[in-house]
């Protein structure tokens, strides 16, 4: 088999979960929207302040159920010793993590079409820029996918597992939080071409923590 | 090292930080710009040089780890201990700087690059630890920990590039631009490399304590299990008895 066939066997395991015990339906994307109508309350909801820290406050809503996201990825595995029959499975350590990496980012990129719309709705947000608006989201998405990966498997089997996890991605994908942020708040003032560096900045920390989880998941996941 | 020696040791980290101390407030002069607002650079640059030497020695340590022919045990230990240091640095150089900056700028924070990313830093290493601290097989922690000090590290210069980037696109003019051209005096020369000396002692000494204290707590663990089996061995032979 090879490593993306692999790869989208484990994702679409992931997602098939997903979508029968749908907690990510019902709990995570819940929570992201009462982050984001949080924000309102907390930034007192006049027209002018929330439009203008909208990309930031949506890219904080994503980041915060993206932990939860990551946290339940690898919550699946540890029920009924789950993770010994992936590590008996043969797979390969690299296609396992681009697979559990994968199915967390499709599931983040459809929350953030939803709050993304929430956003729009609620604080009063003009659109424009949707090419770079979906290039940015797509690699922020990756990005932050890929590294929560990382450490949800390095904290795996660990007893102190759901506290230390966010600990451990949040300060780590700060990049993707400036870049996702910056890339949008330049996308939705119009000028599109500010906003093309933050998308390098992020394609290129996707890759680099593709290219860091793909090494490094297979030891962590014998190790665990 | 004997204990007499590491008593010497210790000894003279205390002078050379009691000299950089004499120097740092009474033998070098004020700042023509910043008076005496200038002496606490004397701690801040020596603690942001231990924090960044803290964290590479971490690095090296976690991949000597992880290659299989140097793997020894005490590097997993030495890069905890480094990184511990590190921590502790790091949070006292944005305290310090936060100090130094209410009279410099009026205020005790800006978001410029540097901050921020030294902030972001204390976090990243503060997981380290926090991950560190997981009960599990020390093997297992190696691994664990191992890669995440690697990560970690490959992570700084990214988080310094987009902060930069950050405050260059967004935000005209740092507050440091009036100070970059201060032609430093000899007596103020002298102290900065001092003190940045002395630190690097001091760093050296709290490491070794550091190790050798993480070297008794694994020794500790050995021996409470040769004493639990011995216990369970002894009960077992009455009871056979």
């Amino acid at each position: 088999m090879s490593f993306l066939r692999e790869a989208l066997l484990v994702a679409g395991k992931d997602l098939r979960i997903e979508r029968r015990s749908r907690v990510a339906l019902a709990q995570i994307l819940p929570f992201g929207g009462i982050v984001v109508v949080m924000f309102a309350f907390a930034l007192d909801a006049d027209r002018t302040s929330l439009p203008a820290a909208a990309p930031g406050l949506f890219w904080t809503a994503v980041f915060l159920a993206a932990v939860l996201a990551i946290g339940r990825s690898f919550a699946v595995e540890e029920a009924n010793r789950a993770r010994d029959g992936l590590r008996l499975s043969g797979l390969d350590g690299g296609a396992i993590f681009v697979g559990k990496a994968l199915a967390i980012a499709v599931e983040l990129f459809l929350l953030e079409v939803v709050l993304g719309a929430a956003v729009i709705a609620l604080y009063g947000v003009t659109v424009s820029g949707a090419l770079v608006l979906v290039c940015a989201a797509l690699a922020a998405t990756v990005g932050l996918a890929a590294t929560g990966t990382v450490y949800g498997v390095l904290a795996t089997g660990l007893r102190a597992r759901d506290t230390l996890v966010p600990l451990l991605v949040l300060p780590a994908v700060t990049p993707v939080l400036l870049g996702g942020s910056r890339a949008f708040a330049a996308a939705l003032e119009g000028s599109s071409s500010d906003a093309w560096p933050w998308v390098q900045l992020l394609v290129a920390f996707s890759v680099l923590s593709l290219a860091a989880g793909t090494m490094a998941f297979g030891p962590l996941l014998e190790e665990s | 090292m004997s204990v007499l020696r590491r008593y010497w040791f210790g000894a003279s980290v205390v002078v050379a930080l009691g000299i950089t101390a004499l120097f740092a407030l009474w033998l070098s002069p004020p700042d023509a710009e910043q008076g005496d607002v200038v002496r606490l650079l004397y701690l801040h640059v020596p603690t942001i040089w231990i924090a960044f030497l803290g964290f590479f020695v971490t690095a090296v340590a976690s991949v000597l780890w992880l290659v299989p022919r140097t793997r020894r045990t005490e590097w997993d230990l030495l890069a905890g201990a480094s990184a511990e240091v590190g921590v502790v640095f790091t949070g006292i150089t944005l305290v310090v700087g936060s100090i130094w900056g209410r009279p410099t700028w009026g205020t005790y924070w800006v978001w410029d690059a540097r901050l921020t990313s030294t902030a972001i830093l204390f976090f990243l290493y503060l997981g380290y630890l926090a991950l560190r601290r997981t009960g599990s097989t020390a093997e297992e922690r190696g691994k664990r920990c191992a890669i995440a000090a690697l990560i970690a590290f490959a992570d700084v210069p990214i988080v310094h590039l987009s902060v930069t980037w950050w405050q260059t696109l967004h935000q005209s003019g740092t507050v440091f631009n009036p100070n970059n051209n201060v032609q430093i005096h000899g007596s103020m020369a002298f102290t900065l490399v001092w003190a940045v000396a002395a630190f690097t002692l001091f760093y050296v000494y709290l490491v070794m304590r550091r190790l050798q204290l993480a070297e008794l707590e694994e020794g500790l663990e050995e021996r409470e299990l040769e004493l639990a089996i011995a216990e369970r061995q002894r009960v077992e032979q009455m009871v056979g008895v």
